[in-house]
């Protein structure tokens, strides 16, 4: 067999001599064992990898297939019951089996971690510098207290925090989430480590946050010369920032390389569907996502051979005789883990080929011109202020978080609207206020031709009808003490559906969405989210609303999962003629379901106009600075594009900045000239029409420009 | 446009009838009682407490003795054929009085720990359900009866309620031990009313009292059951503490208690007037909790043991 010929050692370091690697993981397992009767979850099975100095790798995975696993084990940080073989070797010397103190003299000098969750890092009662000084102190007892004091503050400098010498002596409760991640990226850098294992740094972050510090990651590896490990699933974040890529599937890597091989040159069916699920923000097509079917095998009870096979369009009887091992292919330093991976390169075959794209009907209704059909919801000048409360016992008012601060718009009928924003920015609360269906502060919201507020109870909960909601949490959007089946029947019973074709009408819901109706007596954590979501979908779908209103729907699900319940919405969409208000902040997901966009800053609509206008040609710099700091899963144009930087944080909704809220990042207002600032100063600028059609920006100094 | 996808469902829907359809998806409570039925504590404890019950009731009939009987031959004699559990004092067969006191004991301890729990889900939900008012007020009369002082309370209502029903004395019981689990589950229903399920409810029209019950008491339900078998034990050693000091179950009506309180005087000399009463006590509680465990764990789906 030609992959027998072909099958070399599974670690990399062959592939480029001279230098010896700083960390080298060969073969690594880690196991945790069963409690009882339950089997063991293998959780690592045999992860190799090498790393130079300088060098990035990135990590890629969905949730649970073992990439975080794997470099804590590197750290010692696994708890004492975990089975761990295998070898870890940092500058040639064997980690694994070193004992805590041991270790702890290594963790920290020479090789440092940064957590996804900056807020659980550092610890609230120290102040941010003295923890670093800590850092710094504990691995060079000789540093005095002055000079640690002082490295701290030089150290907060270097990943960019203003007023260092200030804000050094600050709680962590003080700092935003980005400035938090910076401050761990300050304490792992600080003894100029040799490798920083970064576990999803940017993932709790909003995206222009998350630019600033991928940034300042950048800087502090020129800075230390440091290896970098990052973990991620953003396989935009990848490709720009890395020098190879390893991805992994079920506990084992399933294809490594260089990041160009892999993006380019995919060999392994997997990253085929991982790379073709991703909704990009470059791509204007309307074409499905490619989903993949199923969901990861459990780690615990692995399938035979394989354990991609059960998901694989191009599986084989060989595919479940033995687990595939990585083998080179193409480029050198270039492995899958696939049988047919030589086919692939052969025939040159891409995600295209192999999957099986869904069929998505064209939506012919929505060729009507939108001013020619109805308007399903207007929201006009809408307000939600939240008092701020001060006292136990006389409470007075001593501020106002204005959370959503005179917004309008409207979506009319077939149509999906995608409101984009950072946190914060009032989205949620804006949706909460349309479904509540009480009269808004201010302004009017009109959903289906009625005014909330003025509806008697009996028209409002007609109109309740005809709006439905799908959250973003498929673990508690969904009560777990009820079976599927009266989950979605509830909506049908509180209406008054027929009792006698209730469970024809919810098997037939189940099926739209792609479930199968035998597993409605099931309770809702036997299923994956992905399914749950579907069941919540099936629930708000069960009345036929007219408009459904979704909150991040999609935002936490591992890609390829994502990718398949995005393909349902849009199905659905032209199936039941719905129309959506499509929340969420990942503009990518926005730029492939929606139709028209609006954009929001603290509390206010920036831009508003259909989605071809604004991402051809964004006109708001916040918006620009949006796009553009989204990272484009594509190795190429991401390294040729520049990011537009945002400085500093989201100001606080209880005391937003006078006259334009944005002035304070915005980086056009530090171009302007005195005479022109005064302005931004001063006066709030409102939505103003741009020349081409449907498009406007609220900004003094609009300017279309293409960033993406 | 609703009429078209009336159409549609209207089609896939007959489409479907004569088939998969026809997979009958069994209710939530029939699925609980099914898991519940499952599990072997569960039917040991309910066959226990039918047992218990059975025995209460069918006891005196089927003994030699009625209640108010007394064989004055035999005063305090140990069990025999003619006596299956003995006599007591006053030459009572301790074994019918045991099944009558029984019988009360159950009465009172079922119902007194049914009716507190509801009263403290109701109360409690609904003050952190709908908060503002409602809550205030609620709260206070919660904070209210309990800076009470219960045994003094019954100490002066005593005289008058003697005569009348016994049920009076059991919605007495009951108002005396609700107040903190209302608390507790005030809190719970805080937290839970932000849940996005609960707030899916309320967006689809369901009025306030059905998602109470439907969403958020369920799902605290495990707290519900366990205060309710405490409160079972709790009730019947409330009652006989009553019944002790002479209020509560009156003579020549009998409790579990008050023969307990009897029998305690003189455990060690004659210890079939004590032995039987107490053991049937901890038997009956130790069914309630049997059952009770076995209800939590087919409440909650999460629970391991469902599964085994």
């Amino acid at each position: 067999m030609t992959a027998s010929q072909t099958r070399t050692e599974t670690s990399v370091t062959d592939q480029r001599p001279g230098d010896a690697p700083v960390l080298e993981v060969t073969d690594l397992h880690v196991t945790f064992p069963g409690v009882g009767k339950a089997p063991d979850v293998r959780a690592v099975r045999g992860v190799s990898y090498a790393l130079r100095r300088g060098e990035v790798l990135g990590i890629v995975g969905e949730s649970g297939s073992g990439k975080s696993v794997s470099s804590l084990a590197a750290m010692g940080l696994l708890p004492d019951y975990a089975q761990i073989r295998g070898s870890v070797r940092l500058h040639g010397e064997e980690l694994l089996g070193l004992d805590d103190r041991e270790m702890a003299k290594r963790r920290g000098k020479s090789i440092a971690m940064v957590f996804q969750d900056p807020l659980s890092g550092l610890t609230p009662v120290y102040t941010v510098g003295d923890q670093i000084a800590e850092a710094v102190r504990i691995h060079n007892p000789d540093v005095g207290k002055e000079q640690a004091a002082a490295r701290a503050v030089e150290l907060l400098e270097l990943v960019g925090i203003p007023n260092a010498a200030q804000r050094a002596k600050a709680f962590p409760h003080e700092f935003s989430g980005g400035m938090r991640q910076r401050a761990m990226i300050a304490i792992a850098i600080a003894n100029q480590p040799d490798v920083i294992i970064c576990d999803e740094p940017t993932t709790a972050l909003d995206v222009t946050i998350q630019a600033q510090i991928l940034d300042v990651l950048k800087t502090a590896q020129r800075e230390t010369g440091a290896a970098i490990v990052m973990i991620t699933h953003d396989l935009g974040v990848v490709a720009g920032f890395v020098d190879r890529v390893l991805v992994m599937y079920a506990g084992r890597p399933v294809e490594i390389g260089d990041v160009d091989d892999v993006y380019y040159r995919t060999r392994m069916p997997y990253t085929m569907g991982l790379l073709g699920s991703v909704p990009r923000l470059d791509d204007a097509g309307r074409a499905p996502l490619v989903p993949i079917k199923g969901t990861p095998p459990s780690l615990s009870d692995l399938p035979p051979g394989c354990p991609f096979a059960p998901r694989c369009p191009i599986a084989e009887p060989r595919c479940t005789a033995a687990e595939p091992e990585l083998v080179r292919i193409g480029a050198s330093g270039h492995r899958a883990a696939c049988v047919r991976a030589e086919e692939v390169e052969e025939n040159g075959w891409g995600a295209a080929d192999i999957y099986p794209l869904p069929d998505i009907p064209d939506d012919t209704a929505a060729e009507v011109p939108r001013q020619e059909r109805d308007v399903v919801l207007e929201v006009e000048d809408l307000v939600k202020h939240h008092p701020l409360m001060k006292g136990a016992v006389f409470k007075r008012r001593v501020g106002t978080v204005y959370a959503v601060d005179g917004i309008s718009f409207d979506v009319r009928e077939r149509e999906t609207l995608g409101l984009v924003g950072e946190s914060g920015c009032g989205k949620s609360t804006t949706l909460m206020e349309i479904l509540s269906l009480d009269r808004p502060q201010r302004g009017r919201v009109v959903v289906l031709g009625r005014e909330s507020g003025t509806l008697n109870s009996r028209q409002r909960f007609e109109t309740r009808r005809e709006l439905q909601v799908v959250f973003q949490d498929p673990m508690s959007s969904l009560d777990p003490r009820m079976p599927v089946f009266d989950i979605v029947a509830e909506p049908l019973r509180t209406h008054g559906h027929p009792k006698a074709r209730l469970a024809a009408r919810v098997n037939e819901l189940l099926r739209l969405v792609g479930l199968d109706p035998a597993h409605a007596a099931r309770y809702p954590q036997e299923f994956s989210g992905g399914q749950r979501q579907r069941i919540g979908i099936a629930r708000a779908l069960a009345l036929e609303p007219r408009l459904l209103v979704l909150d991040e729907p999609v935002s936490a699900l591992d890609v390829s999962i994502q990718a398949g319940v995005i393909n349902l919405l849009d199905e659905l969409k032209v199936k039941l003629g719905l129309s959506y208000l499509f929340v969420a902040h990942d503009l990518s997901v926005i730029r492939h379901i929606a139709d028209r966009v609006a954009v929001m800053y603290l509390g206010r609509i920036v831009e508003l106009g259909d989605v071809e206008s604004i991402y051809r040609a964004p006109a708001h710099p916040y918006t620009q600075a949006l796009l553009s700091a989204i990272p484009i899963p594509d190795p190429e144009k991401e390294r040729a594009r520049t990011h537009i930087v945002l400085e500093g944080d989201l100001p606080s909704p209880a005391d937003p900045p006078s006259g334009c809220s944005f002035r304070t990042r915005c980086p056009k207002f530090k171009e302007l000239g005195d005479g022109e600032r005064r302005l931004c100063l001063d006066e709030e600028p409102q939505i103003r029409p741009l020349s081409t059609g449907d498009h406007g920006a609220a900004c003094h100094y609009a300017q279309q420009r293409a960033v993406v | 446009m609703s009429m078209s996808t009336e159409r549609v469902a209207g089609e896939t829907g007959a489409g479907h009838e004569g088939g998969t359809d026809e997979v009958r998806i069994p209710g939530r409570w029939s699925t609980v009682l099914r898991t519940m039925l499952r599990q072997r504590r569960v039917v040991v404890g309910i066959v226990v407490l039918l047992l218990l019950t059975a025995a209460a009731w069918i006891g005196p009939a089927i003994s030699p003795w009625t209640f108010e009987e007394r064989d004055y031959a035999n005063f305090l004699q140990p069990p025999s054929p003619e006596h299956w559990l003995g006599t007591d004092n006053t030459g009572r067969d301790v074994f019918t009085i045991t099944m009558v006191g029984l019988q009360k004991s159950i009465i009172i301890g079922l119902l007194v720990a049914v009716i507190s729990t509801l009263v403290a889900a109701v109360v409690g939900s609904f003050a952190g359900y709908f908060l503002g008012v409602t809550d205030k007020a609620l709260m206070w009369i919660t904070d209210l009866a309990l800076v009470l002082p219960s045994f003094l309370i019954l100490a002066i209502l005593f005289p008058w309620i003697r005569g009348s029903n016994w049920l009076l004395f059991v919605l007495l019981l009951a108002a005396f031990m609700w107040m903190i689990t209302a608390k507790m589950v005030r809190g719970m229903t805080i937290s839970l009313k932000e849940r996005e399920y609960v707030l899916a409810a309320r967006y689809m029209g369901v009025p306030a009292w059905k998602i109470i019950f439907r969403h958020i008491l369920p799902n605290m339900s495990s707290l519900l059951i366990v205060d309710a078998t405490m409160n079972v034990s709790s009730a019947i050693i409330a009652e006989t503490s009553l019944s002790y000091f002479g209020f509560g179950v009156q003579p020549p009506d009998v409790s579990l208690g008050s023969l307990i309180a009897i029998g305690a005087r003189q455990a060690i000399t004659h210890p079939w007037t004590f032995v039987f009463c107490t053991g049937l006590l901890v038997v009956l509680v130790l069914a309630v909790n049997l059952i009770g465990d076995g209800l939590r764990d087919a409440l909650d789906p999460q629970s391991k043991s469902r599964r085994a």
